[in-house]
């Protein structure tokens, strides 16, 4: 597996690979979140408690749960970047970083807006939304460390330490806001309970589910190409590659 | 070849650390002023009743805490870097993790310990009721450690940069928030009369955990900033 | 289908401003990333246009030099 697996820590091989991938990526994450969005938007049947406004559900799930992958998946990068020094897992940090925040931010809005008619405000200091809102900073934070070195290597080694220092702290993070949610519970509060939902509803929600995965990897991938390119722009064949 | 033993290498830095510490006492001193001068601005701004001023106290003290111990956060290596002693830190026969425990250690000495001490007076300024005085101080002991760990994977991150200051403060105080949380109720549940042993021992479990994993991390981000 | 007629889908059961501001804004942030995208890679172009002028540049003064 190592034989296999080793051309693609150099650029021009993974940037290869990462070319072949991205088409069919992009494709099925385009065509898969149509039919997805579509279904729940127009075809999924209304809530009975909710109403319409529970469809906002098919964006704000998908990116709440691949907001957190994204961030496993970037410490991940960050093991592999410092253990192994592989330069292509050094670049995939800072491939990740942005496409996770931007899910983050995506998970927080909705919440936000579908918080506005269910409680009755736009920031309600819901421990779901306090976490989430706790994961966008550590994700401006990697990134904000990242761009601030002006070597690109010590600065993907410096995020990758700080991600790994983050996913040791998600968890705790998460169960702290949760229990700190529990203890100050406003009155004011009327949460629904959580329904189990019917399978006409299921189905378009894993569809979304789906569709955000064959995104998220799309936006990887043609992120990290980039970072490739950008690294390696003094090489031969990243100059033939743009010309 | 002189063999010198791991504690003994500590012991040397530790005092080096503490004599160049105790010859800048100002860089000791204005953060507790800091402190004292944030605390006492609170009065002023949400009037001086006792009802509320002691209803938020402990919350202020802490978060008081958290931000004087951004404060003085860049210079924990920043001298050590520029004189070159990291680079010879990281060539010592010594597990570099250990070395990053012993700065870990002065660091806490020279800004938490102070912390603890002068709470109390800072929770006599606010006003907070008797009940919660043990408890406070109880969490600041246990919570301070914390912060200076943490505060120097954030500095040793840093380091080599010359213009950390604002960046350290995103890096770090989403990592300080799980202990605000469990510092503050504690507190909170003191001042209701409700057992605070659970916090307590969270607090202390979030202690040894982070002394455990945060030297390993500081010498991980030295070994990125020196070369 | 859910809904009639399309004045139905738009109001979306009374929710209509919450549910189009979320999916709207949420695919505007999408189709930012993916702009950001595209504009990084164009200008990663634009820099190896840019490098490789030089290098023939650089290239040219020298064989000036060498034929004078």
């Amino acid at each position: 597996m190592w034989r296999w697996l080793h051309p693609y820590a150099k650029g021009e091989a993974s940037y290869r690979l990462l070319g072949r991938w991205l088409p069919w990526l992009t494709g099925s994450a385009v065509l898969t979140m149509m039919v997805g969005l579509i279904w729940g938007l127009f075809y999924a049947p209304p809530d009975y408690q909710q109403g319409d406004s529970y469809r906002i559900i098919y964006i704000h799930v998908p990116a709440a749960i691949f907001s957190m992958g994204t961030y496993t998946a970037m410490a991940i990068a960050a093991l592999i970047a410092l253990v192994w020094q592989i330069r292509t897992a050094e670049w995939a940090i800072a491939a990740i970083a942005p496409v996770g925040a931007v899910l983050t931010f995506i998970a927080l809005f909705t919440g936000a807006v579908w918080g506005k008619p269910m409680w009755g405000t736009w920031w309600e200091w819901d421990a779901r939304l306090t976490s989430q809102l706790i994961l966008l900073f550590l994700y401006l934070g990697v990134i904000a460390l990242y761009h601030a070195f002006s070597d690109s290597r010590t600065g993907a080694k410096a995020a990758g330490i700080l991600a790994l220092v983050g996913v040791v702290n998600v968890p705790i993070i998460h169960y702290s806001v949760y229990w700190w949610n529990t203890l100050h519970q406003g009155a004011t509060i009327t949460k629904f309970e959580k329904p189990s939902m019917a399978t006409s509803m299921l189905i378009p929600l894993l569809i979304c589910l789906l569709g955000f995965a064959l995104m998220t990897a799309a936006f990887i991938c043609q992120r990290l190409r980039n970072e490739i390119l950008r690294q390696e722009l003094h090489r031969d064949w990243a100059q033939q590659e743009l010309n | 070849m002189i063999k010198a033993s791991t504690w003994q290498v500590v012991k040397t830095l530790m005092r080096r650390d503490l004599k160049v510490a105790l010859r800048r006492r100002s860089d000791i001193i204005n953060p507790l002023l800091f402190v004292l001068m944030v605390v006492s601005l609170f009065p002023l701004a949400v009037g001086p009743g006792p009802d509320v001023l002691g209803r938020i106290a402990a919350g202020v003290i802490w978060v008081t805490a958290l931000l004087a111990a951004l404060l003085g956060s860049e210079r924990l290596f920043r001298d050590d870097y520029l004189d070159g002693s990291l680079e010879q830190m990281i060539l010592l026969p010594v597990p570099l993790p250990v070395l990053a425990l012993a700065k870990i250690a002065i660091h806490w000495l020279l800004s938490g310990l102070p912390l603890v001490i002068l709470a109390p007076l800072a929770a006599l300024l606010l006003k907070l009721p008797v009940e919660g005085w043990s408890t406070l101080l109880l969490t600041l002991l246990l919570g301070t450690p914390i912060l200076s760990a943490l505060t120097a994977i954030g500095a040793a991150l840093t380091v080599s940069l010359g213009r950390g200051g604002a960046l350290l403060s995103l890096l770090l105080l989403p990592l300080f928030i799980p202990l605000l949380i469990f510092a503050a109720a504690a507190v909170e549940g003191a001042l209701v009369g409700a057992p605070v042993v659970g916090q307590v021992v969270l607090l202390a479990g979030l202690m040894v955990l982070t002394l455990t994993l945060a030297p390993l991390a500081v010498a991980g981000a030295i070994r990125v900033s020196v070369n | 289908m859910a809904f009639s007629s399309w004045t139905e889908v738009i109001s979306m059961g009374g929710y209509g401003f919450y549910v189009w501001l979320s999916f709207g804004i949420s695919l505007a942030a999408l189709a930012a990333l993916m702009v950001h995208g595209i504009l990084t890679r164009r200008s990663l172009q634009q820099q190896s246009k840019q490098q490789q002028q030089r290098q023939q540049r650089l290239a040219r003064r020298k064989q000036q030099e060498r034929s004078r």
